[in-house]
C-alpha cells in the first residue's frame, strides 16, 4: 500500500504540474482526491491493514492529500495568473492613440480678459455695474462736463436716435459713473465694462462697436495718490508683480486733474522696441480725478467727497494679452479662433 | 505738433538737454513727444567739395571726370553725370560708405572704367525740393554758390553738410491734448520747456518801423457777428517784393513740416507756428472798395479756396469779404481771388480770432482741416492778434519784402475779462494727496506765466482751460511730477463689492454652456432691417420696431436689434463659409426694444446656435435641458411651436419653466437657412435672461439616499400616433399610486405588428417605497393603475 501511495502521489503531482488549463486540474483532483478517486481507492483498503501499519499508512495517506490539494491550488493561481497575463496581453492598447474628447467651449477671449479684470476689483472691494446703452446725450456729454459744439459730439463722431442730438448710443462706459452717482449711496466703488459706439469704419483697429471698462471711487477725502495706488495695484495684479507704471498728465473733460498710466514695456523694459513702437512705455489707461463740476451736477457735495475715475479699451488690453494682430477677429467669431484661447 | 528744437532754443536754451531726456520731461510734465528725429542722422558723410578739375569722360559723351577738394589734402576723382558745374564750385560730395535720406548708401566705384571714389549729388537726393532751395539748380547738382545765404555761412572743402543745410536739428513730434491750443506753437512749447526744465523764457517783443502814412486811411473793417468773431486785427504792408525767403526762415518751416512758399506767405506760416496764431495775407489790390466785412456768407455764395477748388458756402460759415464777395473762409482758408502771387503789391496781414466750434463746422463741411482750421477750433487767446501782426510786420522789415504802413486796425466785437482763481493749497493738497508748500504752488505757477495778487490767481489769457482750483492743482501736479505724488490705497469706510446673485447667475450660465461644448461669440448689436425679412418675421410683429440710427456707417449697422437669432444666424454662416464642419455657438447679448421716452428696454437673451457633427433635434434639445438643469431651473417643459417662422414648424418648441416661457428653440426653417447660403440643418435657441433668472430654483435640499431596492417595470403601449411623448409620461406620472420615482422613455417602434398611423412607445419605470422593500405585489397595484389610466386617458393599450 505504500508503495501504491507513494505512485499515487508521483503521478498525480506530475500531471497536476504538467496541467496547463484550470478545467484539467478539476479534472486531476476528481480523478485521485475524489469519492471515486485513486487515493480514496487506496483509503478504502486499509481495513486490511494490521494495527501497527494502519497509522503509518493512515499519516502517509494524509500527507499524500495535503500535498495534493496544496499543489493543485497553488498550480491553480498559478494558472490563474497566466490566463490573466495572456487575457491582458490581448488587451494592450496603443496609448498614443488619442483620447475620446468631451468638447469644452470657451469663453470668448476679450470676457477672459474682462473676468480678470473684474476678479482684480471685486476682491478691492468693487462692485460691477451695468447700465443702458442707449443713453442720453445729456448723461454721454452734458453731465460729464462734454460742453455742446465739442467735437465728440458731432454727428460725424456719434451715432444718434433723435434729429435734436438728444438720444444717441454711448461713446463711453463714463455715464455710468454719472447714473452710479445719481442713484447710489456714497461711498461707491464701481467697475462698468460695457459696449460702446463710436462712428469708425472697421479695420485691424477700429471697430464700431467696442468696450470700455469703467472704474471709480468716491468717498470722503479720495486723493490723486489714492487713484495712483490703486490702479498701480491693478496693473500689479494684471501685468505681474514688479510692473513699472508712470502717470502722465492728459486731458479728459470729466477730470482734473487727468492723467494717463503707462506701463514700462516687458519686452525691453523700457529701453524701446517693436512692441512698444520705440517708446519704452504702453499707454494702458485713461483716469483723473472726478470733475468737481461733474460731482456737483450729480448732487454731490464737493467740498465734502472726492473720488477718481479710469477707463480702459478693452480690446486693446485683449489684442495685447492674446498677441491679436487685427480687432476684425474680435467681431468675426470663427470658431478656429474662439477655440485657441 | 512738429517742433524744431533749433527754434525752441531761441526761447530757451536747452542745447545740453539729449532728446532722449527733453522727450521724457517733456513727456511727464504734459506735452506728451511722439517721435524725436534728426534729419542729420540720414546723411552721413557728406561734405563740400570744391571742384578743381573738370574733363570728359573718355568712354561716354555725357559723363564728367571731376578732381574735387574735400578738404583732405588730396583732391577726390568723381564722376558726375551732371552738367551745370564749373570748375570752382562748391558742390555736395558723397564720400566712399556716405549715407542719403530713404536708406541710400554711397560707396567709391567706377563708372564705365573710370574710378569715382564717390558722388556729387542734388539737393533731391538730400530730401529736399525745390521749395527749400528756390534759387538752385533743380535737376543737377547742388551748387552751393547758387545761395547766398548758404554762401554767408562761409562753406569750405571738407566741412559737414548737415551743418549749412538745416538738417543739424532735432524734430519733435508733439501729441497736444485739445484742451491747449496754446502749445500749437514754439512759444507755448518754450513756455512749458522753461517750466519743465526750469531754464529762464526769453521772450521777444517785435518791433516796427513803419514807414508812415495810415492804415486807417487804406482799409476799413466791419465785424457783423461778434460771437463768431470776437476780434479782428490787421496792418498793412506796401511797396512789396515776392521773393524766396531767407534760408534760416525755409529751414525752420520744413523743420515744422510746413512747405516754403515765398517770403509773405511764408512770414504768416512763421508767424503761427511761433505765436499760435494763425494769419493770412490778402493782396489788398483784389479786396474791392478797401473794405473788410466779417461776416456769415449769404446763401448761394461760392468761392474758389487756395488749392483751386469751388466751395460752395452756406449761411453757418463765416467768411471776410470785400465789399461784394466773400476773399477767405473765416479761420480755413484764403480764396484765390486774394492770393498772394508774384505782383503783389500791397498786402493786408489778418491777424484774427474766430468761434472754434464754428471753423471747425465750417471746415469739416467743406472738407479741408488746415493748420489754421486745427488751431482755431480749439479756441485760441484774443490777446495774441496783436503780438502776431507786430511780429509778421517786424519780419517784413527785416527781410526787406515791403514797408509797413503806421497803424493798427484792431477791432474787438467782445471783451473777454482775465480768468480769477483762489489759491487754495491745503484744498490742492487734500485732492492731490501731498503736502507741498504754498511756496513751491506760486513758483510753479509763476514759471507758467500765471500773475498772483495775494491769494489771487490771474489766469494768463492764452490758458482758457483753466476756471478752477482743480485745474490749479492739476499745474501743480504737473510740475510738481506725478510720479512723485505718492501711491496710497483707499482709506475710509469699507465697501462691501462683489457680484450681484444676477451677475453670478449670469456667470453660471456661461460655465453651463461651455461645459457642453457651446464657444462663446460677441456680435453687434446693430444689425439691417433686411434681417427681419432674411428670418422670415411676419410683417406685423411688433419686434419689427426697432431703434433707426440716423447716421449710420451703413445700412447693414442701421438699427438696434429687437432679436438676437440674425445676430447669432450671422455667425453660423460666417462658419459655415470658412468651411468649419461644426459649430456650437453661444451668446448673452442684448436686445433693444423702443420705449414710448425714445430710450430703450435693453434685456438680455442666451442665444444658442449649433450646426454639423450629426446634431439633430435631440442633441440640441438634450444640451438646454442639461444646461437648464445644471443652473437650476425646475418644472421644465416643453410644448410644440408651429408658428414661429423663422423655424422648422415640426421641429421647433417653446420652453416653459412651469408656466413662465424661457424661450423658443428648433431647427431653423429651411427658407431661413436657404436666404443665408445654407444647405444644412442649423438649430438655434433664443432664451430670455431675465425669465431665466427669474425661474431659478434655490439651495438644493438634500433628499436621503435610498435605503430599500426598487423594482423596475419596462412597458410598451401602443397609441395613436398623435399621442405625444410628453403625454404618455404625463399620464404615468398622474396614474402611479405614489411609488413611481422615474419614468424613462427607452423606444418608439413604428412597423410591423403595429397597425398604420399607430406606434408603440416603451418605457422603464421605476418603483420604490421609502421605507420598506416593496413586494411585487405592491409594484403590481402601481402599475394597474397606470395602465388603467393609459388606457381611459389616452386610448393607450398595453403591448
Amino acid at each position: 500500500m505504500k508503495q501504491q501511495l507513494e505512485a499515487i502521489r508521483k503521478n498525480a503531482l506530475d500531471a497536476i504540474l504538467g496541467a496547463e488549463k484550470s478545467e484539467d486540474l478539476e479534472t486531476l483532483r476528481v480523478q485521485y482526491l475524489g469519492k471515486k478517486g485513486e487515493l480514496t481507492a487506496v483509503l478504502k483498503q486499509m481495513g486490511k491493514l494490521s494495527a501497527e501499519e494502519r497509522p503509518v499508512i493512515g499519516q502517509l495517506a494524509n500527507e499524500v492529500r495535503s500535498k495534493l490539494e496544496a499543489t493543485i491550488e497553488e498550480r491553480g493561481h498559478a494558472l490563474a495568473e497566466k490566463a490573466m497575463e495572456l487575457k491582458m496581453l490581448a488587451e494592450t492598447v496603443d496609448v498614443t492613440i488619442p483620447g475620446t474628447q468631451p468638447k469644452i467651449g470657451k469663453k470668448h477671449p476679450m470676457y477672459q480678459v474682462l473676468d480678470e479684470i473684474k476678479d482684480i476689483f471685486i476682491g478691492m472691494g468693487f462692485e460691477i455695474l451695468e447700465d443702458r446703452e442707449v443713453e442720453l446725450a445729456e448723461y454721454n456729454f452734458t453731465k460729464l462736463n462734454v460742453e455742446e459744439g465739442h467735437p465728440a459730439r458731432e454727428w460725424s463722431d456719434t451715432f444718434y436716435f433723435t434729429e435734436d442730438s438728444s438720444i444717441l448710443l454711448r461713446t463711453q462706459t463714463s455715464p455710468m459713473q454719472i447714473h452710479a452717482m445719481e442713484n447710489k449711496q456714497l461711498p461707491i466703488r464701481i467697475l462698468a465694462p460695457g459696449r460702446v459706439y463710436r462712428k469708425d469704419e472697421v479695420d485691424a483697429t477700429h471697430s464700431p462697436m467696442f468696450h470700455q471698462i469703467e472704474g471709480m471711487a468716491i468717498d470722503k477725502n479720495i486723493t490723486m495718490a489714492d487713484l495712483k495706488g490703486t490702479l498701480n495695484e491693478v496693473v500689479q495684479q494684471l501685468y505681474g508683480e514688479g510692473t513699472v507704471t508712470r502717470f502722465r498728465p492728459h486731458h479728459f473733460p470729466f477730470t482734473e486733474p487727468s492723467c494717463e498710466m503707462d506701463i514700462q514695456c516687458h519686452k525691453c523694459h523700457g529701453k524701446g522696441c517693436p512692441t512698444c513702437k520705440g517708446e519704452g512705455w504702453i499707454e494702458v489707461l485713461g483716469a483723473g480725478m472726478i470733475h468737481p463740476k461733474v460731482l456737483e451736477g450729480c448732487g454731490i457735495d464737493s467740498t465734502v467727497y472726492s473720488g477718481w475715475a479710469f477707463g480702459m479699451g478693452l480690446e486693446r488690453m485683449a489684442l495685447g494679452h492674446f498677441k491679436i494682430s487685427d480687432l476684425r477677429l474680435i467681431f468675426e467669431n470663427d470658431v478656429r479662433f474662439l477655440e485657441q484661447f | 505738433m512738429i517742433l524744431s528744437r533749433n527754434w525752441l532754443n531761441e526761447f530757451v536754451d536747452l542745447h545740453d538737454i539729449s532728446d532722449k531726456e527733453f522727450n521724457d520731461e517733456m513727456t511727464l510734465s504734459g506735452s506728451k513727444v511722439e517721435t524725436i528725429e534728426r534729419p542729420c542722422n540720414e546723411i552721413k558723410n557728406v561734405v563740400v567739395g570744391k571742384i578743381l578739375e573738370m574733363v570728359r569722360h573718355e568712354n561716354s559723351d555725357h559723363m564728367w571726370v571731376c578732381q574735387i577738394d574735400v578738404g583732405q589734402g588730396k583732391p577726390l576723382q568723381i564722376v558726375t553725370g551732371a552738367q551745370n558745374q564749373k570748375v570752382g564750385d562748391l558742390v555736395v560730395v558723397c564720400l566712399d560708405n556716405s549715407d542719403l535720406p530713404g536708406g541710400k548708401h554711397i560707396s567709391a566705384g567706377a563708372l564705365r572704367g573710370v574710378e569715382s571714389l564717390g558722388m556729387c549729388c542734388s539737393y533731391k537726393e538730400l530730401g529736399m525740393t525745390e521749395h527749400d532751395w528756390p534759387l538752385s539748380f533743380e535737376d543737377g547738382l547742388f551748387v552751393l554758390q547758387s545761395d547766398p545765404d548758404i554762401m554767408a555761412m562761409n562753406p569750405q572743402p571738407g566741412d559737414d553738410i548737415n551743418k549749412l543745410i538745416g538738417t543739424n536739428d532735432s524734430i519733435v513730434e508733439f501729441e497736444i491734448t485739445p484742451n491747449r491750443p496754446d502749445c500749437l506753437s514754439v512759444i507755448g512749447l518754450a513756455r512749458e520747456a522753461s517750466a519743465t526744465f526750469s531754464r529762464p523764457l526769453k521772450l521777444h517783443t517785435p518791433k516796427v518801423k513803419g514807414c508812415g502814412g495810415s492804415i486807417a486811411d487804406l482799409v476799413d473793417i466791419e465785424i457783423e457777428d461778434g460771437e463768431l468773431c470776437p476780434r479782428y486785427t490787421a496792418r498793412m504792408v506796401k511797396n512789396v517784393k515776392i521773393a524766396p525767403s531767407p534760408a534760416w526762415m525755409r529751414e525752420r518751416l520744413r523743420n515744422s513740416g510746413v512747405r516754403p512758399i515765398n517770403n509773405i506767405v511764408d512770414i504768416t506760416n512763421y508767424v503761427m507756428l511761433e505765436y499760435g496764431q494763425p494769419m493770412h495775407a490778402f493782396d489788398f489790390s483784389c479786396v474791392e472798395g478797401g473794405k473788410i466785412i466779417v461776416r456769415t456768407a449769404r446763401e448761394g455764395e461760392v468761392i474758389q479756396t487756395l488749392d483751386g477748388n469751388d466751395r460752395k458756402l452756406t449761411p453757418n460759415m463765416l467768411c471776410i469779404c470785400d465789399e461784394s464777395k466773400p476773399v477767405c473762409v473765416a479761420g480755413v482758408m484764403g480764396g484765390a481771388n486774394s492770393e498772394i502771387v508774384g505782383d503783389t503789391a500791397m498786402v493786408l496781414f489778418e491777424s484774427a480770432n474766430f468761434n472754434g466750434v464754428s471753423v471747425r463746422r465750417t471746415a469739416s463741411a467743406l472738407g479741408m482741416r488746415t493748420d489754421a482750421s486745427s488751431r482755431y477750433e480749439k479756441g485760441l487767446d484774443m490777446m495774441n492778434t496783436i503780438k502776431a501782426v507786430e511780429r509778421a510786420c517786424e519780419l517784413v522789415e527785416e527781410l526787406g519784402c515791403g514797408e509797413v504802413v503806421d497803424g493798427v486796425m484792431d477791432v474787438i466785437a467782445k471783451e473777454k475779462a482775465p480768468t480769477v482763481v483762489k489759491l487754495e493749497p491745503e484744498k490742492i493738497n487734500r485732492l492731490l494727496g501731498t503736502e507741498l508748500p504754498e511756496s513751491l504752488m506760486r513758483e510753479i505757477l509763476l514759471s507758467l506765466g500765471f500773475t498772483l495778487d495775494g491769494d489771487d490767481i490771474y489766469v494768463p489769457s492764452w490758458r482758457g482751460d483753466v476756471e478752477h482750483y482743480s485745474d490749479i492743482a492739476e499745474e501743480v501736479a504737473r510740475f510738481y511730477g506725478y510720479n512723485k505724488i505718492p501711491n496710497t490705497l483707499m482709506r475710509g469706510e469699507t465697501t462691501r463689492g462683489g457680484f450681484t446673485e444676477t451677475q453670478e447667475f449670469e456667470r453660471s450660465v456661461g460655465s453651463a454652456v461651455r461645459a457642453l461644448g457651446y464657444d462663446e461669440i460677441i456680435t453687434y448689436s446693430f444689425i439691417s432691417p433686411t434681417y427681419y425679412d432674411k428670418i422670415r418675421m411676419p410683417e406685423d410683429s411688433p419686434l419689427r420696431k426697432s431703434l433707426k440710427i440716423l447716421n449710420p456707417l451703413g445700412e447693414d449697422t442701421s438699427i438696434m436689434r429687437t432679436t438676437i437669432l440674425p445676430s447669432m444666424l450671422e455667425i453660423i454662416t460666417r462658419n459655415y463659409n470658412f468651411r468649419n464642419k461644426s459649430a456650437r455657438l453661444y451668446e448673452l447679448g442684448k436686445i433693444y426694444l423702443p420705449r414710448p421716452d425714445g430710450l430703450a428696454d435693453e434685456p438680455k437673451f442666451l442665444s444658442l446656435g449649433a450646426y454639423g457633427d450629426g446634431i439633430d433635434f435631440f442633441g440640441f434639445k438634450g444640451s438646454i435641458e442639461a444646461m437648464l438643469r445644471e443652473v437650476r431651473i425646475c418644472d421644465v417643459k416643453f410644448a410644440a411651436c408651429t408658428d414661429n417662422a423663422s423655424y422648422h414648424p415640426g421641429r421647433c418648441a417653446k420652453i416653459y419653466a412651469g408656466e413662465r416661457e424661457l424661450g423658443v428653440f428648433g431647427q431653423i426653417h429651411p427658407m431661413v437657412a436657404a436666404n443665408y447660403g445654407i444647405d444644412a440643418e442649423i438649430y438655434t435657441a433664443e432664451i430670455a435672461f431675465d425669465a431665466l433668472c427669474a425661474t431659478r430654483g434655490g439651495v438644493p435640499v438634500y433628499q436621503p439616499l435610498p435605503k430599500f431596492p426598487a423594482v423596475t417595470r419596462d412597458i410598451a403601449v401602443v397609441c395613436e400616433e398623435a399621442v405625444t411623448v410628453g403625454d404618455l409620461e404625463a399620464c404615468i406620472r398622474r396614474g402611479a399610486k405614489g411609488l413611481l420615482k422615474n419614468v424613462t422613455l427607452f423606444d418608439i417602434y413604428r412597423g410591423p405588428g403595429i397597425a398604420l398611423g399607430k406606434k408603440s412607445v416603451a418605457f422603464s419605470l421605476v418603483l420604490r417605497a421609502d421605507d420598506r422593500s416593496l413586494t411585487s405585489e405592491e409594484a403590481d397595484e402601481d402599475m394597474k393603475s397606470i395602465l388603467a389610466l393609459l388606457e381611459s386617458e389616452l386610448d393607450a393599450h398595453l403591448r
